[in-house]
């Protein structure tokens, strides 16, 4: 049995031990683009900070790929995928047959067709070539212009910040942070970034990229009419899946790579993982693209056991994210922003903002479905159990979660014996 | 593999088994020094938490489970799965302190380091003779190491 696994990201990480987990024999391919074994994307906004040196980078030792039988193609592009033939070829112009075949190919920046955002000085922000980039030419430029106030364009913001260049944030949207955080949850991340000194300008936009006779950019002209001087540009909008070899090879493409239960698409033998995968959202059961970084290793982990024959359904993704904006501690779960006019949501929300400290509890027909929570978030975790294990809470149960806490005790007696003390046979490992 | 136990119905809430993680995860390997010098200077804090609800209270910990929610979330790599031994293990060098994994865990099993950006969790007592210390100091058996 041969898999190829194209991409390198976290979901081909997982696809490998997936793999492993059901099939130790098997040969692996990895082809990828990428130049480098992989690595923790989200750590490159630490080390355009200079907070982490590049030999940390690795997401597993230099023995893994041997370890696990792994033949790796790097700096390598799929051109084509033949889905009948099972073969894909490279821009090497080798041809590779697989059995099994993984496409992780994930995002790539979203650019939007802003007068002038084509040519030098725009930068998007999401490979350790990018970071590279940005940390070379932090040392040459003053000022830099962040369009886009998601997590992306934040931690890009403070990690240029960090460099010493002088940064200023553009977000369309009335607030930062619009995808998976509420109002307040941005605004005291925004005020920590505003206190350091990066300028953040929420509901507008960049109208025109200036340039000059040198074809140098100059600066931003926003939706409103000023003008913001800068070097370069970081276009932090958001990335699309990387799909177009999946299309050219007749695959079944919507938003991201459809694909079924297993995480096959509709080619045989072919499955999607990660970024560029339509797959099963586990709160609202469709099928949605969620690129996010845990969603990613679970389908690569879950594609690869089925690829190896397991069996196993992917039980769905659950959107999260953990972030800190200089030292203030963020984590949004679930679903957090529910349609405002729909009475079956109850939402309770508590803010201290001289504290810092924010709580947000969604729930729906007597389940925990979404929580947000700045400053403290030591039981973050907790609050992640009543959601991912759908657990039903009747009034008195509701009332101990909001005003005690996400206690064990709330769980229903047979989740909790499984878990904690089960009978042998019963064990839930 | 070995894992532990907790058994709620026999846990009399006593917190030795915190009082003995700490001990284990200390420099000196003395409890008064590990409680009244190490806690305050280095943040020594305990894998092991004993929750209370009235009379009920258990003690949890990292469950090693066998797909872990939080090396899934690991972006540093500092948690991964060990398939030798099952462990589900930390390397405090990698981690970044992220919090990824303390937000995905639905086990409330990783608690942020006091002092540092690392996080806090049970690593088996893997290099202690005996095993877990807090299994070894249980007076009421209410921790068990065992296959099941």
């Amino acid at each position: 049995m041969t898999y190829v696994i194209i991409g390198n990201g976290v979901a081909s990480l997982g696809a490998i031990e997936g793999i492993r987990r059901v099939d130790q024999k098997g040969k692996i391919v990895i082809v990828s683009a990428e130049d480098v074994t992989t690595y923790g994307r989200p750590l490159i906004s630490y080390l355009l900070a200079g907070k982490i040196g590049p030999e940390r980078l690795a997401l597993r030792g230099p023995e893994y790929y041997e370890q696990n039988n792994v033949e790796l193609k790097l700096g390598t592009t799929v051109t084509a995928l033949d889905t009948a033939k099972k073969t894909v070829t490279t821009d090497k112009g080798e041809t590779v047959a697989y059995d099994r075949l993984l496409i992780a190919t994930g995002g790539v920046p979203f650019v939007p067709p802003i007068p002038g955002v084509k040519g030098e000085d725009i930068y998007s922000f999401t490979t350790l070539a990018h970071a590279k980039t940005l940390i070379e030419l932090s040392a040459k430029i003053k000022r830099a212009v962040v369009i886009g106030g998601g997590l992306i364009g934040l931690k890009a913001a403070e990690s240029l910040h960090d460099r010493g260049v002088s940064v200023t944030i553009v977000e369309l949207a009335p607030r930062i942070l619009s995808g998976g955080f509420d109002e307040k949850a941005g605004k005291l991340a925004g005020n920590r970034l505003k206190n350091v000194g990066i300028e953040v300008n929420c509901g507008v936009t960049a109208k025109e990229i200036q340039r000059g006779k040198n074809g140098r950019v100059k600066g931003v002209l926003l939706t409103d009419g000023r003008f913001l001087e800068c070097d370069v540009v970081v276009v932090a909008i958001g990335v699309v899946p990387a799909s177009s070899l999946a299309k050219e090879a007749g695959v079944k493409v919507e938003r991201g790579i459809i694909v079924d239960d297993k995480l096959m698409t509709s080619a045989k033998d072919v499955y999607a993982a990660g970024d560029v995968a339509q797959a099963k959202d586990q709160l609202t059961g469709e099928h949605r693209v969620v690129p996010i970084w845990p969603n990613a290793y679970n389908q690569g982990f879950a594609s690869g056991r089925n690829m190896a024959g397991a069996k196993q359904p992917y039980q769905g993704g659950l959107p999260m994210n953990s972030i800190s904006f200089y030292g203030l501690p963020t984590v949004s779960v679930g679903m957090v922003n529910p349609p405002e006019a729909d009475k079956n949501y109850d939402v309770i929300a508590q803010l201290d903002e001289a504290k810092e400290t924010y709580r947000k509890l969604v729930f729906h027909e007597g389940k925990l479905v979404g929580y947000v929570l700045v400053g403290d978030i030591d039981k973050a975790g907790m609050y992640t159990a009543f959601i991912k294990f759908e657990m039903k809470l009747d009034d008195k149960a509701k009332d101990e979660l909001v005003n005690a806490g996400p206690e064990v005790f709330l769980w229903p007696p047979e989740l909790f014996n499984q878990t904690w003390n089960p009978e042998p046979a019963k064990a839930a490992r | 593999m070995k894992r532990v136990y907790p058994n709620k119905d026999v846990c009399i809430g006593c917190h030795i088994c915190e009082l003995a993680c700490i001990t284990a995860h200390s420099k000196s390997k003395d409890l008064i020094l590990a409680y009244t010098v190490e806690r305050g200077q280095n943040g020594l804090s305990s894998c092991k938490h004993v929750h209370e609800a009235g009379p009920v209270c258990v003690a949890l910990s990292c469950r090693h489970c066998d797909e872990p929610a939080c090396v899934a979330a690991c972006i540093s790599g500092a948690l991964r799965k060990d398939p030798e031994t099952g462990r589900t293990v930390y390397d405090r060098e990698k981690c970044v302190g992220c919090w990824s994994c303390l937000m995905a865990c639905p086990y409330g099993a990783i608690a942020r380091h006091p002092l540092e950006p690392k996080i806090v969790k049970c690593d088996l007592c893997h290099d202690r003779p005996g095993g877990p210390a807090c299994v070894a100091a249980c007076p009421n058996q209410a921790l068990k190491q065992e296959e099941r």
